[in-house]
């Protein structure tokens, strides 16, 4: 008989490490609280650095975890992990009862909620959106101010949640910049006529292609990149978004006038990360996330035998890193069971 | 705007306000600039809500000003404040009411020094000890004046003779709230409603008839900021913070501008006069000023009392627009003429009736 292995979180990194392990043999249970699995990428239209629809994703998340050893338990969270000698002894908020030989934790991370950062006034302006709502509206086809008008001038508010000692969040979500670059452009390919300005602290173009779309909007789209952070947020008589920035390489405070202000939310350790660490006592870091046992040979390890880690519930990480985190996990699992198999 | 988000921000920040049996210490400059404010206070803390408020006569500056301009160093300031404390902890009171907004922000901010370090909170005892013979206690609670109108701004409509209200179109005042730096910028949590969309003077208006405005420079420095006046050479730069302001509020058309601060109502006020003797320029409607109001002033105006028993005449953009949209009756002639037998009589009705 194989081995068991629940998986907790249906997004990019538990949908993959399913998949793998039921190519390695394992029976999987795949728990997810929501009704449908996908998580984040659901929410996205088009992706970074290659503009791939983020349907092809599922489509092919889907593909590999759709499988007779997958048992998917949507709708489903823990409310009960305890360890037995031998095996992991799980309860469901449905009061089913898991037994697993390996625990992956995939929980994933929190997009920020922009109204924290108050100065912005997300949720009390009008035209002050998040990066999330703007990615709805690409996927609708229309990016509209609140009015309904077509904004022509529109700013994009980088590190909003990260890099923040005032919101407790010191590290730099590391997508939020590239996310940006990408949500300029197609604001420009969507409204050419369009003037958009970001307003960063600085440009981590870290991965693959990032830099050269970086370029891209510069020198195709004309998207200005103004090096200074937003103090504060305001509205006009005429719902307008009045900024206040201060350009670190002109030397000069800069007032702005924008019909549109979007905020770049970063990532941050969700809560059922949080829920599951407390349940299970697995040992987070300063900045919440889940802290593996050795950053360079352990970055699937957790404080608890058998219980692993994938993706962006240890930190901010992309797809392509996710999936990769993700088959990692697998391989600490094979390893770790690997009499189990049939 | 959507008005459900900065609830759910001002539900976020409440704090604790004492209810009764408060040590009241005045401003060092108050006094000066708009004088009935403090004496409105007392009266409608003890005559109208009935409240024991306690003076002491010994009482001095906080040190803030000179802290805030640089002149005075922080381990002065923590022994002045001590001393303020003690005064407090001999006349057995333990809510601690300043007048002042950057008093309110020195104590905070003192207090919050020595729960950190507690050696910092010793070597300050050791320091009053030497200098006065004095020992205090850190006050249970502070709260500052303006949070205990806030507190009681209920009981007050309840008791209303006026609303913020234009007497002739029936609509609502509309209302510049302007909070003082000092306030909650420096510790958000210390405040009613936070640093970034306070509620402190926002729901005083709400709760007697007016309506807020929310302009693009609201956070913007009155124009005081200390140096910014204080060293002479500032005080262009002074001025212009002022204009900004009244630049980005005009096109809301306010009614009035409701203040917490000691500089503030100075500001907006005075730099009103200089802005239209140097451009020409006024804000309000029909060509006047933007009538400028601390809020013991307005709550005074609310309950009745007499404009020119307020200090109204000391302003020096005229407030008479406002008294008039309000339908309060005023006698225009009394403005400049202190008639000791007419000025501070309050109207029988308003007493609590526990004090008869």
């Amino acid at each position: 008989m194989s081995k068991h292995v629940v998986v907790i979180g249906g997004g990019v990194a538990g949908l993959e490490a399913a998949g793998w392990l039921a190519k390695a043999g394992f029976d999987v249970s795949l728990v997810e609280k929501e009704e449908t699995t996908g998580g984040h990428i659901n929410n996205w239209f088009k992706l970074f650095p290659d503009r791939r629809v983020s349907g092809e994703v599922k489509k092919y998340l889907d593909g590999i975890s759709i499988n007779d050893r997958v048992k998917l338990l949507t709708g489903t969270t823990l409310t009960e992990f305890s360890r037995n000698s031998d095996h992991f002894r799980l309860i469901t908020n449905h009061g089913k009862e898991l037994k697993a030989d390996a625990v992956i934790v995939a929980t994933g991370f929190d997009l920020f909620n922009s109204a924290r950062k108050e100065e912005y006034g997300y949720g009390i302006y009008d035209n002050v959106i998040s990066s999330a709502d703007l990615e709805k509206m690409f996927r609708n086809g229309l990016i509209t101010m609140a009015d309904g008008n077509v904004p022509k001038k529109i700013g994009m508010v980088h590190c909003v949640g990260s890099r923040d000692e005032k919101v407790g969040n010191l590290f730099c979500s590391k997508l939020c910049c590239v996310t940006a670059v990408k949500q300029a452009i197609e604001i420009k390919e969507n409204i050419p006529e369009s003037k958009v300005f970001c307003f960063y602290m600085d440009m981590r173009m870290g991965g693959a292609h990032y830099e050269e779309l970086y370029r891209e909007a510069q020198e195709k789209w004309g998207v200005s990149f103004i090096r200074g952070k937003v103090s504060e947020a305001g509205e006009t008589i005429n719902h307008r978004i009045v900024v206040k920035v201060e350009d670190t390489l002109a030397g000069r405070p800069l007032k702005m006038e924008l019909d549109l202000l979007v905020l770049m939310a970063g990532m941050e350790m969700s809560k059922d990360g949080r829920r599951v660490a407390e349940l299970a006592g697995l040992r987070t870091g300063d900045n919440r996330y889940f802290a593996p046992e050795d950053h360079h040979f352990g970055a699937n390890v957790s404080n608890i035998e058998g219980v692993f880690y994938a993706g962006t519930c240890t930190a901010p990480m992309n797809i392509t890193e996710t999936i990769s985190h993700s088959r990692a996990a697998v391989a600490e699992v094979t390893e770790y069971l690997k009499s189990g198999l049939d | 705007m959507k008005q459900e988000g900065k609830k759910a921000i001002w539900s976020e920040y409440q704090k604790e306000i004492a209810n009764d049996k408060y040590f009241y210490v005045r401003s060092c400059i108050r006094q000066n600039f708009f004088p009935g404010s403090e004496v409105a206070f007392l009266r409608i803390m003890r005559e109208v809500l009935w409240k024991d408020v306690y003076e002491h006569p010994c009482h001095t500056t906080c040190s803030g000003i000179g802290y805030h301009g640089d002149v005075v160093p922080v381990d002065t300031a923590m022994t002045v404040v001590a001393r303020q404390f003690a005064l407090m902890t001999e006349a057995g009171y333990k809510n601690y009411v300043p007048s002042c907004i950057t008093s309110f922000g020195l104590y905070t901010e003192i207090i919050e020094i020595w729960h950190h370090f507690p050696d910092v909170e010793e070597r300050t005892r050791l320091q009053l000890k030497k200098a006065t013979g004095r020992e205090f206690e850190v006050p249970e609670n502070l709260a500052h004046a303006s949070d205990v109108i806030y507190k009681f701004r209920k009981e007050i409509a309840a008791k209303a003779k006026y609303k913020l209200v234009n007497k002739n179109t029936g609509e609502p005042l509309k209302v510049v709230d302007h909070i003082g730096c000092h306030y909650a910028k420096m510790f958000p949590s210390k405040g009613v409603g936070g640093a970034e969309y306070p509620y402190v003077l926002a729901g005083m208006v709400e709760e007697w008839g007016g309506e807020v405005i929310d302009y693009p420079e609201r956070r913007h420095c009155c124009g005081f900021g200390f140096r910014q006046y204080l060293v002479q050479a500032n005080r262009g730069f002074s001025v212009a913070c002022s204009k900004e302001k009244f630049e980005s509020m005009k096109p809301f058309k306010p009614d009035m501008i409701i203040t917490n601060c000691p500089g503030c109502p100075m500001f907006l006020d005075r730099w009103q006069y200089v802005i239209n003797e140097m451009e020409g320029k006024r804000y309000g409607k029909n060509n006047e000023g933007i009538p400028v109001f601390t809020y013991e002033e307005v709550a005074g105006l609310v309950l009745g009392f007499d404009p020119w028993d307020l200090g109204l005449q000391m302003h020096q953009t005229d407030c008479e627009p406002v008294l008039q949209k309000m339908g309060i009756e005023y006698d225009p002639d009394d403005k400049y003429r202190l008639d000791i037998r007419k000025s501070n009589q309050i109207s029988p009705d308003l007493v609590n009736v526990r004090t008869r």
